[in-house]
């Protein structure tokens, strides 16, 4: 297992777990980051931060920062 | 498929034979699903945009029109992935679709399903009808979804509620729509959940129920038990109120301390349950229903182009040069025409009126202030035009994307890139412009440093301090005046770093920074025109009244009162005898200049001679910083009067920048020495020289706090700053 921060760009993976702090966390599974979610890191923004992710058919914008907080798994 | 109805109330929707007279409706939904097209599409020319009281979230009311010609109102709620309040924006989502804190129970909640995206949308869904709203749901983006859109009839058979698929922009589907929201309005409203709780959840739930005050439950404001509906209230309580750890994050929060006591009894549950229970019924059950992935290609070919690390770049930068010159050149043109117009209808008054106080009340004081409020409207139409554009396409989302390293480093909102770039034309545009920021906090932190920014009124000031004090070849002029624009720059980012780490409502909160990238979409210019429109006239009905009125009052204080002053010459009798045309005009400029002089504005620059003495600025100075209030530039025409020069001086007159250069104090040395020039440049970057700027701040935050606070610490750090620099050079022999 590790962080969506540190997963290489394309590769497809599977939310495990969501760390931080409560409303952190909560506002992240809401939007439909829960366990099992499939999450792709689509590209990087030009000045390395943040990430372009692929979730449930729709992108998102997500720090590096809260990335990190994203625990992963191989699919 | 579990159609599971409440555990409490399995009773099947009866029917209602008498509606409401005047039906109250909110229209809720994520952002970026078509909510203010099928908003607009719906309510047609009634709608009205305004504040909610106290806050700086904008709310969109309009007339529905349903079968049978009933008028329904129509409530455009701000666009929210859940009622789970972290955010002023989010408590109103909830107050409007529960009716509580003042907001009116509504009698049925439109939710916007996005065609492409249904799953998540629907999790919004879900929780209004655990809340016991009477729900219809808009399916949006149809046209969008193309085979991927999943039937409407089927999903209406999962979701437990109509399902009406609508296209705004062929108006397909909304009568079916009004069709079934008067049937919904005619049924009897129930508490849908689609999971249950636990039993340690069940059991925290009915403990914080008994604990509800009489406002919160459902007989009161429904007017009818609905034990399910006042379980999800408490599960809403549960979820967002924070024991007091000392982080205030739950601030704005409205809950009774019944409620609150009973939350923090107990240790905060793994409050993930009703969420993963939600998320697990979408999954199972949407899923079936979408036969086809939606096609993303087109949007994912064009940003492979915008978002791209090098082409990317250089694009962004294109539009935004673009942006900005058309703010600054293509909209000057205008202004000098507006401009040009309220002086010709003023002198053409005047010329029917004939002299008098109260033709100059009209021609100076009204017609001159009008006018300082119609110069905004070029620009605020300009950018709002680019705005919407940027917005309906899906390219603002993407500047935030690209721009947030850079913006986030001083604790910015990665959209604060527009309304700051904007500010080096015109704060007022650019305050208005913070409105593409969701969050109350980001905007209000952009709103306290984009004043910061060289807006072009300053032009006109450093033009004539540097031509009429600043020695040196034009070369050095020049890097000045590019050092003057580097200073607001870097002032404005460390001024948003010390707030946001000190000033307590405009800290960062520990939220995530998770912006959708929505697909790219053609912009619909009707949508467009109708928000400047929007925007125009809440600016003239709402800013612009003050402006006028603050116009009207400066006005007086340089114009009152016009006796002359003891021991005056007697200009009218001079005049009289002048031999010659330039005798009789400098005559009229000195009597101007005493009379200014005499007037309660300029007493007031005595007054204040001693605070600003040490800045290095002698009372003519003090007046054109009060008349400077006005618009900055007006600066240089005040002085232009002070020093006799005339009233129509601008910032290349050679004779105002002569009398500047050989002004002598009483002791016979020179008035202005380059350092009170530096000084006093510095003293315009800083100070909030601008009632415009502090009027529309005001508008924006529906309260006096922020332009106060504004006012104060950017006069405050103008002084202290031009001190450091006049003292300091004094100190150095300059």
């Amino acid at each position: 297992m590790t962080s969506l921060a540190k997963t290489p760009l394309g590769r497809t993976v599977t939310v495990a777990a969501v760390d931080g702090a409560r409303a952190f966390r909560r506002r992240l599974l809401e939007m439909g980051l829960v366990p099992g979610t499939a999450v792709r890191i689509v590209t990087v923004a030009p000045l390395g931060d943040p990430l372009r992710i692929e979730v449930r058919g729709g992108q998102w914008s997500i720090r590096r920062a809260e990335a990190a907080q994203i625990q992963v798994e191989a699919k | 498929m579990t159609q599971a109805a409440s555990c409490h109330e399995p009773a099947p929707a009866r029917l209602r034979d008498h509606l409401p007279a005047r039906p109250q409706l909110v229209l809720a939904g994520n952002p970026n699903v078509g909510k203010t097209t099928l908003f607009n599409a719906l309510t047609g020319s009634s709608a009205k945009v305004s504040n909610y009281p106290g806050i700086t979230v904008e709310s969109a009311r309009g007339e529905l029109a349903l079968p049978g010609g009933r008028i329904a109102d129509l409530h455009d709620l701000p666009g929210t992935y859940s009622t789970n309040a972290r955010s002023a924006e989010e408590q109103i989502a909830l107050d409007a679709v529960v009716g509580l804190d003042g907001a009116p129970t509504p009698d049925a909640v439109i939710v916007c399903l996005d065609a492409t995206q249904v799953a998540r949308a629907g999790y919004l869904l879900l929780q209004c009808q655990e809340l016991g709203a009477r729900c219809v749901v808009a399916l949006t983006m149809v046209d969008e979804a193309g085979a991927a859109a999943p039937s409407a009839r089927e999903l209406s058979a999962v979701l437990g509620c109509e399902v009406v698929a609508v296209t705004a922009r062929t108006r397909a589907g909304l009568d079916d729509l009004r069709a079934a929201i008067d049937r919904v309005l005619r049924s009897e409203r129930r508490a849908l959940w689609h999971w249950q709780p636990g039993p340690e959840l069940r059991g925290r739930l009915d403990a914080i129920r008994s604990a509800m005050p009489d406002a919160w439950r459902s007989d009161r404001r429904y007017g009818a038990a609905l034990p399910a509906a006042d379980d999800a209230l408490a599960l809403w309580a549960l979820t967002c109120v924070e024991p007091r750890t000392g982080s205030h994050d739950d601030d704005e929060l409205q809950v009774p301390d019944a409620v609150r006591a009973a939350v923090i009894a107990e240790p905060a549950p793994r409050d993930d349950e009703a969420v993963l229970a939600r998320w697990a019924w979408l999954d199972r059950e949407i899923p079936p229903l979408i036969h086809r992935a939606p096609d993303r290609s087109r949007t994912e070919r064009i940003d492979r182009i915008l978002l791209h690390r090098v082409i990317g770049f250089a694009a962004f930068i294109g539009v935004m040069t673009v942006l900005f010159m058309s703010l600054f050149w293509w909209a000057a043109p205008v202004m000098d025409a507006i401009d040009r117009t309220f002086k010709w209808s003023g002198d053409q008054l005047q010329g029917v009126l004939g002299d008098g106080v109260f033709t100059d009340f009209l021609v100076q004081g009204v017609i001159g202030g009008v006018g300082a409020v119609m110069v905004f409207l070029p620009q605020i139409l300009l950018l709002f035009l680019f705005l919407g554009f940027l917005e309906d396409c899906g390219y603002l989302a993407r500047v935030a994307y690209l721009m947030d390293r850079i913006m986030r480093s001083m604790n910015l909102h990665g959209r604060a890139f527009v309304p700051m770039l904007s500010g080096f034309a015109c704060a007022v545009p650019a305050i208005m412009a913070t409105r593409t920021m969701e969050r109350r906090r980001d905007r209000i932190l952009t709103m306290m440093v984009v004043p910061l920014m060289t807006c072009s009124a300053r032009l006109p000031v450093y033009t004539l301090v540097i031509g009429a004090l600043i020695p040196g070849s034009r070369w050095t002029q020049g890097l000045l005046m590019v050092a003057m624009y580097l200073f607001s720059v870097v002032t404005a980012l460390v001024a948003a770093w010390l707030m946001s780490k000190t000033v307590k409502p405009l800290k960062a909160k520990r939220l995530p920074f998770v912006i959708e990238l929505p697909p790219y979409r053609f912009p619909r210019l009707g949508g467009v025109l109708r928000m400047m429109w929007g925007k125009s006239s809440m600016f003239l009905r709402e800013a612009g009244t003050v402006i006028l009125a603050c116009s009207i009052a400066l006005w007086a204080l340089l114009y009152f009162p016009r006796h002359m002053p003891d021991g005056a010459p007697d200009y009218d009798a001079l005049v009289a005898k002048a031999p010659t045309q330039e005798a009789k005009a400098v005559l009229l400029a000195d009597k101007q200049a005493l009379q200014l002089e005499n007037s309660y504005g300029g007493r007031l620059g005595h007054t204040i001679e001693p605070v600003i003495r040490p800045l290095g600025f002698d009372w003519k100075i003090g007046v054109g910083i009060i008349g400077a209030f006005a618009a900055r530039e007006v600066f240089v025409s005040t002085l232009g009067i002070v020093y006799a020069v005339g009233s129509d001086a601008d910032a290349g007159s050679q004779p105002l920048r002569d009398a500047l250069h050989d002004a002598k104090d009483a002791s016979g040395k020179p008035s202005y020495s380059p350092l009170v020039g530096l000084s006093l440049m510095i003293f315009f970057a800083l100070a909030c020289q601008c009632m415009s700027t502090l009027a529309v701040i005001r508008r924006e935050t529906n309260s006096l706090r922020w332009p106060l606070f504004l006012f104060l610490y950017m006069t405050t750090l103008a002084w202290i700053t031009s001190f450091c620099v006049y003292q300091g050079g004094r100190l150095l022999g300059f």
